[in-house]
């Protein structure tokens, strides 16, 4: 059934019209806890894609092997493993940014993007689709994740990625580094990218019509003639 | 009756290999993990006690203390580690006290999860250098709005009194089983 997707289309998805924070709403604990700056939304989304595309690679390869009674049980612990597997690695290697995701990292565990991905796609698609339907809503929340972090970073520190790019006498707004400035952020974001969705939804409609209407009138004139 | 014994060994088997693979990785994270921890907690030494170069754990009691030493061996004094709650969460701290125990050398907030901007002021330098030489008997005081007039008061930040008050009980209930313990430690 979903060998009609091309396979770019299967990557693609997950970045815009399918965008697991915009669209589809999911993951929001994450998302709105860890993007007081754009470092800690990278290295969250970056974390949260490892352990998509390996437990989609095992899911699906090991999907028809899985009686349907155990499935989320099995993905569960799929998924476990992988978010331990990345917790020790960061604290190993990156103390400093373990740190400051704290318990968000172990909480990766029951980000609903995963299992989500899990239920309604690995477990129905090949191995192959699979990796590449993970690497695309793995890039999805990477986008949306450092688009927040860094408009928080900005307006709440004055800097981005730890450098400084607003000038000195622009008083830093609190309320963007507190859990607040997240929800206010998050919400402008998505009211922008539904309204850009409906415009060009819009301009679809009209352009369709206008090429209709033009294909009649040049049909229309054939006849004529 | 065979669904009930596949579904068990599904999820043995995916089990079993999960457990495998990450003691693996446990193996090899655990002394990195261990070494970071020490590294941070040596900085940490270093900075509170500015004239030590070297420090020695001290085994006797049952918190985490540490004695430091200059070049040639001379006791300087004490390294305190401590934790207790701020307005959020937990404060972990670590201080530098001089050998009578009776000032501090310097303070380092190494972990807290106070309010971004207000409460997270406490792990600032302006506020820091107040407990430089700072006279931790009878104990710390914080006071508000004035500025410090006695040698063991200390200045809270305006907007996050809790965390600074908090910061201060910490110190205070850390260098009180101190002094409790200090005959203990006198080898």
């Amino acid at each position: 059934m979903s060998n009609k997707v091309s396979l770019s289309r299967e990557y693609l998805k997950g970045l815009w019209e399918n965008n697991p924070i915009f669209k589809q709403v999911l993951g929001m604990c994450p998302t709105l806890a860890v993007t007081v700056s754009a470092i800690n939304g990278i290295a969250m989304a970056l974390a949260t894609t490892f352990v998509l595309v390996f437990s989609s690679l095992i899911v699906s390869l090991i999907r028809k092997l899985i009686p349907a009674q155990v499935r989320i049980a099995s993905y569960i612990l799929i998924i476990a493993t992988f978010v331990t597997i990345v917790d020790l690695v960061m604290k190993a290697q990156f103390p400093e940014l373990s740190k400051s995701l704290g318990p968000y990292i172990p909480l990766i565990v029951v980000n609903c993007i995963i299992l989500g991905r899990q239920e309604a796609f690995a477990s129905k698609n090949t191995p192959f689709r699979s990796v590449l339907d993970a690497l695309g809503m793995g890039s999805g929340f990477l986008l949306a994740l450092f688009v927040l972090g860094s408009i928080r970073e900005i307006l709440g520190t004055r800097t981005i990625l730890g450098l400084q790019v607003m000038p000195d006498f622009y008083e830093p707004w609190l309320i963007m580094i507190l859990p607040a400035g997240a929800f206010l952020t998050l919400g402008l974001l998505m009211g922008f990218s539904n309204a850009y969705a409906d415009h060009k939804k819009k301009m679809n409609k009209a352009s369709t019509i206008q090429e209709y209407l033009l294909a009649k009138a040049a049909l229309k004139t054939q006849q004529e003639s | 009756m065979k669904l009930v014994i596949h579904m068990m060994a599904a999820l043995t088997i995916i089990g079993v290999i999960s457990g495998a693979l990450l003691s693996e990785i446990n193996s090899w994270a655990a002394p990195k993990i261990e070494a970071n921890r020490k590294a941070e907690t040596e900085r940490a030494i270093f900075v509170v006690q500015e004239n030590a170069t070297q420090y020695e754990k001290i085994e006797n009691v049952d918190f985490e203390l540490y004695e430091v030493f200059d070049d040639n061996k001379t006791s300087l004094g004490y390294v305190l580690p401590y934790e207790g709650n701020g307005f959020q969460g937990k404060i972990r701290l670590i201080v530098g006290i001089n050998k009578e125990l009776s000032n501090l050398y310097g303070l380092e907030v190494l972990e807290q999860v106070e309010t971004p901007g207000l409460g997270s002021k406490v792990t600032e330098t302006n506020f820091t250098n107040q407990f430089k030489d700072l006279l931790i008997s009878p104990e710390i005081i914080p006071v508000k709005g004035v500025s410090p007039q006695n040698p063991n008061e200390i200045q809270a930040i305006t907007g996050a009194t809790i965390s600074s008050k908090a910061v201060v009980r910490i110190i205070n209930e850390g260098v009180k089983r101190l002094k409790e313990t200090n005959n203990n430690i006198k080898r």
